[in-house]
Protein backbone atom coordinates (compact mmCIF):
# COMPACT_ATOMS: atom_id res chain seq x y z
CA UNK A 1 0.00 0.00 0.00
CA UNK A 2 2.65 2.22 1.62
CA UNK A 3 5.06 1.16 -1.87
CA UNK A 4 2.25 2.03 -3.87
CA UNK A 5 1.56 5.23 -2.93
CA UNK A 6 5.36 6.05 -3.02
CA UNK A 7 5.13 5.29 -7.01
CA UNK A 8 2.40 7.43 -7.33
CA UNK A 9 4.03 10.48 -5.89
CA UNK A 10 6.37 9.97 -8.94
CA UNK A 11 5.23 12.84 -11.40
CA UNK A 12 5.58 10.48 -14.57
CA UNK A 13 3.84 7.71 -12.97
CA UNK A 14 1.32 10.02 -12.07
CA UNK A 15 0.41 11.45 -15.37
CA UNK A 16 -0.04 8.18 -16.49
CA UNK A 17 -2.41 6.98 -13.64
CA UNK A 18 -4.50 10.35 -14.44
CA UNK A 19 -4.39 9.07 -17.69
CA UNK A 20 -5.87 5.56 -17.36
CA UNK A 21 -8.78 6.89 -14.94
CA UNK A 22 -9.90 9.93 -17.06
CA UNK A 23 -11.98 7.70 -19.11
CA UNK A 24 -13.64 6.02 -16.22
CA UNK A 25 -15.40 10.09 -15.11
CA UNK A 26 -15.50 11.55 -18.50
CA UNK A 27 -17.84 9.51 -19.81
CA UNK A 28 -20.09 8.64 -17.16
CA UNK A 29 -20.21 12.68 -16.62
CA UNK A 30 -21.49 12.94 -20.47
CA UNK A 31 -23.97 10.29 -19.71
CA UNK A 32 -25.04 11.89 -15.75
CA UNK A 33 -25.44 15.46 -17.48
CA UNK A 34 -27.37 14.45 -20.35
CA UNK A 35 -29.75 12.10 -18.01
CA UNK A 36 -30.17 15.11 -15.28
CA UNK A 37 -30.57 18.39 -17.64
CA UNK A 38 -33.04 16.91 -19.20
CA UNK A 39 -35.05 14.89 -15.97
CA UNK A 40 -34.53 18.32 -14.20
CA UNK A 41 -35.31 21.22 -17.04
CA UNK A 42 -37.87 18.95 -18.69
CA UNK A 43 -39.68 16.11 -16.91
CA UNK A 44 -39.74 17.72 -13.10
CA UNK A 45 -42.73 19.60 -12.29
CA UNK A 46 -43.01 22.97 -11.80
CA UNK A 47 -42.77 24.15 -8.11
CA UNK A 48 -46.05 25.34 -6.91
CA UNK A 49 -45.03 28.85 -6.29
CA UNK A 50 -42.13 29.70 -8.26
CA UNK A 51 -43.15 27.74 -11.41
CA UNK A 52 -40.53 27.12 -13.57
CA UNK A 53 -38.00 29.66 -12.46
CA UNK A 54 -37.04 27.27 -9.62
CA UNK A 55 -35.16 25.05 -12.13
CA UNK A 56 -31.83 27.06 -11.70
CA UNK A 57 -31.47 24.98 -8.60
CA UNK A 58 -30.29 21.89 -11.47
CA UNK A 59 -27.56 24.56 -11.84
CA UNK A 60 -27.04 26.70 -8.43
CA UNK A 61 -27.12 23.75 -6.02
CA UNK A 62 -24.88 21.47 -7.60
CA UNK A 63 -22.52 24.47 -8.44
CA UNK A 64 -22.35 25.28 -4.70
CA UNK A 65 -21.58 22.12 -3.14
CA UNK A 66 -18.75 21.59 -5.66
CA UNK A 67 -17.47 25.17 -4.50
CA UNK A 68 -17.12 23.98 -1.03
CA UNK A 69 -16.09 20.10 -2.08
CA UNK A 70 -13.39 21.54 -4.10
CA UNK A 71 -12.13 23.55 -1.52
CA UNK A 72 -11.44 20.61 0.83
CA UNK A 73 -9.29 18.56 -1.88
CA UNK A 74 -7.70 21.65 -2.36
CA UNK A 75 -6.83 22.28 0.96
CA UNK A 76 -6.58 18.57 1.60
CA UNK A 77 -3.92 18.20 -0.92
CA UNK A 78 -2.13 21.51 0.27
CA UNK A 79 -1.71 20.33 3.90
CA UNK A 80 -0.19 17.10 1.74
CA UNK A 81 2.25 18.42 0.26
CA UNK A 82 3.13 20.96 3.13
CA UNK A 83 3.77 17.59 4.91
CA UNK A 84 4.98 14.86 3.33
CA UNK A 85 7.02 17.02 -0.10
CA UNK A 86 4.66 15.66 -2.59
CA UNK A 87 4.70 17.04 -5.70
CA UNK A 88 1.81 15.12 -6.83
CA UNK A 89 -0.16 16.72 -4.18
CA UNK A 90 1.25 20.41 -5.44
CA UNK A 91 -0.30 19.66 -9.23
CA UNK A 92 -3.56 18.38 -7.76
CA UNK A 93 -4.18 21.41 -5.66
CA UNK A 94 -2.87 23.81 -7.97
CA UNK A 95 -5.36 21.86 -10.40
CA UNK A 96 -8.39 22.56 -8.08
CA UNK A 97 -8.03 26.55 -7.67
CA UNK A 98 -9.67 27.10 -10.64
CA UNK A 99 -11.92 24.16 -11.11
CA UNK A 100 -12.96 25.66 -7.69
CA UNK A 101 -13.16 29.25 -8.25
CA UNK A 102 -15.14 28.69 -11.37
CA UNK A 103 -17.70 26.63 -9.66
CA UNK A 104 -17.80 29.41 -6.83
CA UNK A 105 -18.45 31.80 -10.03
CA UNK A 106 -21.25 29.86 -11.30
CA UNK A 107 -23.05 29.13 -7.70
CA UNK A 108 -22.77 33.12 -7.38
CA UNK A 109 -23.81 34.42 -10.86
CA UNK A 110 -26.62 31.56 -11.04
CA UNK A 111 -27.96 32.50 -7.37
CA UNK A 112 -28.05 36.36 -8.44
CA UNK A 113 -30.34 35.36 -11.34
CA UNK A 114 -32.71 33.96 -9.41
CA UNK A 115 -32.63 36.54 -6.62
CA UNK A 116 -33.88 39.29 -8.95
CA UNK A 117 -37.43 37.57 -9.61
CA UNK A 118 -37.75 35.99 -6.05
CA UNK A 119 -36.26 37.94 -3.36
CA UNK A 120 -36.39 41.12 -5.09
CA UNK A 121 -32.28 42.16 -5.30
CA UNK A 122 -29.19 40.96 -7.16
CA UNK A 123 -27.10 41.16 -4.21
CA UNK A 124 -27.57 41.17 -0.41
CA UNK A 125 -24.97 41.43 1.92
CA UNK A 126 -26.11 38.59 4.53
CA UNK A 127 -24.53 35.97 5.89
CA UNK A 128 -24.33 33.11 3.26
CA UNK A 129 -23.98 35.38 0.42
CA UNK A 130 -20.78 37.00 1.88
CA UNK A 131 -18.56 34.06 2.83
CA UNK A 132 -19.40 32.25 -0.60
CA UNK A 133 -17.74 35.85 -1.96
CA UNK A 134 -15.05 35.28 -0.07
CA UNK A 135 -14.33 31.47 -0.85
CA UNK A 136 -14.36 33.34 -4.50
CA UNK A 137 -11.54 35.55 -3.37
CA UNK A 138 -9.97 32.71 -1.51
CA UNK A 139 -9.56 30.45 -4.97
CA UNK A 140 -8.68 34.10 -6.36
CA UNK A 141 -5.97 34.71 -3.98
CA UNK A 142 -4.57 30.86 -4.05
CA UNK A 143 -4.29 31.75 -8.05
CA UNK A 144 -2.47 35.42 -8.04
CA UNK A 145 -0.14 33.95 -4.62
CA UNK A 146 0.93 30.80 -7.08
CA UNK A 147 1.61 32.89 -10.20
CA UNK A 148 3.78 35.26 -7.78
CA UNK A 149 6.60 32.39 -7.36
CA UNK A 150 9.18 31.83 -9.69
CA UNK A 151 9.93 28.97 -8.40
CA UNK A 152 7.01 26.08 -7.93
CA UNK A 153 8.38 24.24 -5.05
CA UNK A 154 8.12 27.86 -3.10
CA UNK A 155 5.00 29.07 -4.19
CA UNK A 156 3.57 25.36 -3.13
CA UNK A 157 4.58 26.24 0.40
CA UNK A 158 2.92 29.54 -0.01
CA UNK A 159 -0.30 28.57 -1.17
CA UNK A 160 -0.49 25.09 0.93
CA UNK A 161 -0.65 27.94 4.03
CA UNK A 162 -3.27 30.42 2.48
CA UNK A 163 -5.53 27.05 1.27
CA UNK A 164 -5.43 25.51 5.11
CA UNK A 165 -5.91 28.93 6.79
CA UNK A 166 -8.82 29.33 4.26
CA UNK A 167 -10.38 26.15 5.66
CA UNK A 168 -12.04 28.26 8.38
CA UNK A 169 -14.33 29.51 6.02
CA UNK A 170 -15.91 26.15 4.87
CA UNK A 171 -17.72 25.36 7.15
CA UNK A 172 -19.34 28.89 8.18
CA UNK A 173 -20.68 29.00 4.28
CA UNK A 174 -21.88 25.60 5.49
CA UNK A 175 -23.95 26.64 8.74
CA UNK A 176 -24.24 30.51 7.78
CA UNK A 177 -27.99 29.61 7.18
CA UNK A 178 -28.86 28.34 10.42
CA UNK A 179 -26.62 30.01 12.59
CA UNK A 180 -27.64 33.27 11.65
CA UNK A 181 -30.90 35.15 9.97
CA UNK A 182 -30.02 35.71 6.05
CA UNK A 183 -31.57 36.37 3.66
CA UNK A 184 -31.00 32.86 1.92
CA UNK A 185 -33.35 29.88 2.84
CA UNK A 186 -32.09 27.36 5.17
CA UNK A 187 -31.12 23.77 3.68
CA UNK A 188 -33.07 21.54 1.65
CA UNK A 189 -31.30 18.79 1.37
CA UNK A 190 -30.70 17.39 4.17
CA UNK A 191 -28.97 14.01 4.81
CA UNK A 192 -29.83 13.13 7.91
CA UNK A 193 -33.37 13.44 7.66
CA UNK A 194 -36.13 11.18 6.77
CA UNK A 195 -38.76 13.58 4.97
CA UNK A 196 -37.34 15.96 2.92
CA UNK A 197 -38.20 19.53 1.91
CA UNK A 198 -37.97 18.48 -1.72
CA UNK A 199 -40.79 16.64 -3.09
CA UNK A 200 -38.92 13.80 -4.23
CA UNK A 201 -40.02 14.15 -8.49
CA UNK A 202 -37.80 17.32 -8.11
CA UNK A 203 -35.06 15.75 -5.77
CA UNK A 204 -33.76 12.94 -7.97
CA UNK A 205 -32.98 15.03 -10.84
CA UNK A 206 -31.14 17.29 -8.69
CA UNK A 207 -28.94 14.28 -7.33
CA UNK A 208 -28.07 13.09 -10.49
CA UNK A 209 -27.04 16.32 -11.16
CA UNK A 210 -25.11 16.48 -8.61
CA UNK A 211 -23.46 13.05 -9.11
CA UNK A 212 -22.50 14.95 -12.33
CA UNK A 213 -20.73 17.71 -11.28
CA UNK A 214 -18.84 15.53 -9.09
CA UNK A 215 -17.54 13.54 -11.86
CA UNK A 216 -17.08 16.73 -13.84
CA UNK A 217 -14.98 17.85 -11.48
CA UNK A 218 -12.71 14.85 -11.19
CA UNK A 219 -12.77 14.61 -15.12
CA UNK A 220 -11.43 18.28 -15.70
CA UNK A 221 -8.72 17.90 -12.45
CA UNK A 222 -7.24 15.00 -14.32
CA UNK A 223 -7.14 16.70 -17.02
CA UNK A 224 -5.61 19.79 -15.71
CA UNK A 225 -2.81 17.75 -13.41
CA UNK A 226 -1.30 16.23 -16.24
CA UNK A 227 -1.09 19.09 -18.31
CA UNK A 228 0.71 20.92 -15.41
CA UNK A 229 2.86 17.74 -14.70
CA UNK A 230 3.48 18.00 -18.59
CA UNK A 231 5.09 21.59 -17.92
CA UNK A 232 6.77 20.91 -15.18
CA UNK A 233 8.29 18.18 -16.11
CA UNK A 234 9.02 19.68 -19.58
CA UNK A 235 12.85 19.55 -19.64
CA UNK A 236 12.85 15.51 -18.97
CA UNK A 237 13.41 13.15 -21.50
CA UNK A 238 9.64 11.01 -20.60
CA UNK A 239 7.91 13.93 -21.50
CA UNK A 240 9.55 14.68 -24.71
CA UNK A 241 9.11 10.82 -26.10
CA UNK A 242 5.68 11.36 -24.66
CA UNK A 243 5.40 14.66 -27.31
CA UNK A 244 6.98 12.58 -30.17
CA UNK A 245 3.80 10.03 -29.46
CA UNK A 246 1.22 12.81 -29.81
CA UNK B 1 5.73 9.28 10.55
CA UNK B 2 9.57 10.72 10.74
CA UNK B 3 9.77 13.39 13.36
CA UNK B 4 9.91 16.11 10.65
CA UNK B 5 6.82 15.20 8.88
CA UNK B 6 5.16 14.93 12.40
CA UNK B 7 6.23 18.26 13.27
CA UNK B 8 4.66 19.57 10.08
CA UNK B 9 1.33 17.57 10.70
CA UNK B 10 1.31 19.08 14.09
CA UNK B 11 2.03 22.75 12.81
CA UNK B 12 -0.93 22.11 9.81
CA UNK B 13 -3.44 21.36 12.99
CA UNK B 14 -1.93 24.51 14.77
CA UNK B 15 -2.57 26.69 12.07
CA UNK B 16 -6.68 24.86 11.45
CA UNK B 17 -6.90 24.60 15.11
CA UNK B 18 -6.09 28.63 15.75
CA UNK B 19 -7.60 30.08 12.59
CA UNK B 20 -10.83 28.10 13.89
CA UNK B 21 -10.16 29.96 17.35
CA UNK B 22 -9.86 33.01 16.06
CA UNK B 23 -12.99 32.93 13.51
CA UNK B 24 -15.07 31.61 16.32
CA UNK B 25 -14.24 34.29 18.68
CA UNK B 26 -14.60 37.39 16.02
CA UNK B 27 -17.94 35.60 14.99
CA UNK B 28 -19.44 35.45 18.72
CA UNK B 29 -18.43 38.98 19.01
CA UNK B 30 -20.50 40.57 15.91
CA UNK B 31 -22.97 37.84 15.68
CA UNK B 32 -25.61 40.64 16.25
CA UNK B 33 -24.35 42.25 13.20
CA UNK B 34 -24.11 39.37 11.07
CA UNK B 35 -27.97 38.63 11.57
CA UNK B 36 -29.63 40.31 8.39
CA UNK B 37 -32.66 41.16 10.16
CA UNK B 38 -34.28 41.41 13.34
CA UNK B 39 -37.13 39.57 14.64
CA UNK B 40 -40.71 41.17 15.47
CA UNK B 41 -40.20 39.53 19.02
CA UNK B 42 -36.39 41.52 18.99
CA UNK B 43 -38.52 44.84 18.10
CA UNK B 44 -41.00 44.49 20.14
CA UNK B 45 -37.77 43.82 23.12
CA UNK B 46 -36.66 46.74 22.14
CA UNK B 47 -33.16 45.49 20.56
CA UNK B 48 -33.83 47.08 17.20
CA UNK B 49 -32.10 50.44 16.97
CA UNK B 50 -33.67 53.73 17.17
CA UNK B 51 -33.69 56.50 14.66
CA UNK B 52 -31.61 53.99 12.50
CA UNK B 53 -32.22 51.94 9.11
CA UNK B 54 -32.39 48.47 10.09
CA UNK B 55 -34.42 45.16 8.48
CA UNK B 56 -37.07 43.50 9.63
CA UNK B 57 -37.89 40.22 8.76
CA UNK B 58 -40.91 37.45 9.32
CA UNK B 59 -44.25 35.58 7.64
CA UNK B 60 -47.02 37.69 6.43
CA UNK B 61 -50.01 37.50 8.60
CA UNK B 62 -53.03 36.24 6.49
CA UNK B 63 -55.61 38.82 6.16
CA UNK B 64 -53.40 41.57 6.98
CA UNK B 65 -52.38 43.30 3.64
CA UNK B 66 -54.04 46.57 2.60
CA UNK B 67 -54.19 49.25 0.54
CA UNK B 68 -54.24 52.94 1.42
CA UNK B 69 -56.74 55.14 -0.07
CA UNK B 70 -53.84 56.67 -2.37
CA UNK B 71 -53.19 53.19 -3.85
CA UNK B 72 -49.92 53.09 -3.58
CA UNK B 73 -48.94 52.45 -0.01
CA UNK B 74 -49.34 48.90 1.41
CA UNK B 75 -49.97 47.76 4.50
CA UNK B 76 -49.34 44.23 6.19
CA UNK B 77 -48.48 42.84 9.41
CA UNK B 78 -45.32 41.19 9.86
CA UNK B 79 -45.23 37.95 12.85
CA UNK B 80 -42.71 35.38 14.46
CA UNK B 81 -45.63 33.60 15.85
CA UNK B 82 -45.33 35.75 18.87
CA UNK B 83 -45.07 39.44 18.07
CA UNK B 84 -46.28 41.18 14.92
CA UNK B 85 -45.01 44.63 13.02
CA UNK B 86 -47.26 46.51 11.28
CA UNK B 87 -45.18 47.80 8.01
CA UNK B 88 -45.74 50.74 5.66
CA UNK B 89 -44.67 50.41 2.19
CA UNK B 90 -44.85 52.46 -0.81
CA UNK B 91 -42.97 50.31 -3.83
CA UNK B 92 -43.18 47.29 -6.07
CA UNK B 93 -43.30 43.97 -4.24
CA UNK B 94 -41.49 41.19 -5.46
CA UNK B 95 -43.15 38.49 -7.31
CA UNK B 96 -43.36 36.00 -4.40
CA UNK B 97 -44.78 38.15 -2.08
CA UNK B 98 -48.14 37.00 -0.29
CA UNK B 99 -49.73 36.67 2.85
CA UNK B 100 -48.06 33.65 4.56
CA UNK B 101 -44.76 34.42 3.30
CA UNK B 102 -41.60 34.91 4.83
CA UNK B 103 -40.19 38.30 3.55
CA UNK B 104 -37.55 41.29 4.88
CA UNK B 105 -38.63 44.97 4.54
CA UNK B 106 -35.71 47.54 5.31
CA UNK B 107 -36.85 51.04 6.75
CA UNK B 108 -37.23 52.85 10.20
CA UNK B 109 -39.53 52.70 13.04
CA UNK B 110 -41.78 55.27 13.49
CA UNK B 111 -42.89 57.11 16.58
CA UNK B 112 -46.33 55.46 16.19
CA UNK B 113 -44.89 51.57 15.88
CA UNK B 114 -45.12 51.24 12.41
CA UNK B 115 -42.39 50.33 10.37
CA UNK B 116 -41.59 52.66 7.12
CA UNK B 117 -40.22 50.05 4.64
CA UNK B 118 -37.84 51.86 1.84
CA UNK B 119 -37.65 47.96 0.32
CA UNK B 120 -39.04 44.84 0.84
CA UNK B 121 -37.64 41.47 -0.18
CA UNK B 122 -39.33 37.94 -0.79
CA UNK B 123 -37.52 35.29 1.61
CA UNK B 124 -38.09 32.24 0.09
CA UNK B 125 -38.54 28.79 2.04
CA UNK B 126 -36.88 25.44 1.64
CA UNK B 127 -39.87 23.96 0.49
CA UNK B 128 -40.01 22.88 -3.23
CA UNK B 129 -43.53 20.75 -4.51
CA UNK B 130 -45.41 20.36 -7.60
CA UNK B 131 -48.86 22.17 -7.34
CA UNK B 132 -50.49 19.08 -7.33
CA UNK B 133 -48.55 18.40 -4.08
CA UNK B 134 -49.20 21.88 -2.59
CA UNK B 135 -52.60 21.46 -3.62
CA UNK B 136 -53.60 18.04 -1.66
CA UNK B 137 -51.74 19.77 1.28
CA UNK B 138 -54.17 22.54 1.40
CA UNK B 139 -56.77 21.34 3.62
CA UNK B 140 -54.46 20.94 6.17
CA UNK B 141 -52.57 24.05 5.48
CA UNK B 142 -49.38 24.26 3.46
CA UNK B 143 -47.84 27.12 5.46
CA UNK B 144 -48.71 25.54 8.99
CA UNK B 145 -47.60 22.14 7.85
CA UNK B 146 -44.52 23.64 6.51
CA UNK B 147 -43.63 26.03 9.75
CA UNK B 148 -44.27 22.60 11.88
CA UNK B 149 -41.26 21.19 9.80
CA UNK B 150 -39.39 24.28 10.38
Amino acid sequence: MLQAITKLASLKNFYFFCGKLLPWFAWPTLILMIVGLYWGLVEAPADYQQKDSYRIIYIHVPAAWMSLFVYMVMATSAAASLIWKTKASEVVANSCAPIGAAFTFLALATGSLWGKPMWGTWWEWDARLTSELVLLFLYLGYMALQSAFEDKRTAARATAILAIVGVVNIPIIHYSVEWWFTLHQGPTVQVLQEKQAMDKSMLYPLMVMATAFKTYFATVLLMRSRNEILERESHTKWVQEEREHL
Amino acid sequence: MTPTRKRRLMMVLLIVLGVGTAAALALTAFNKNLMFFFSPSQVAAGEAPLNRSFRVGGMVKDNSVNRDDDGLTVRFIVHDNAKEVTIAYKGILPDLFREGQGIVAQGKLGSDGVFIADEVLAKHDENYMPPEVAAAMKPIGVDKQLKANN
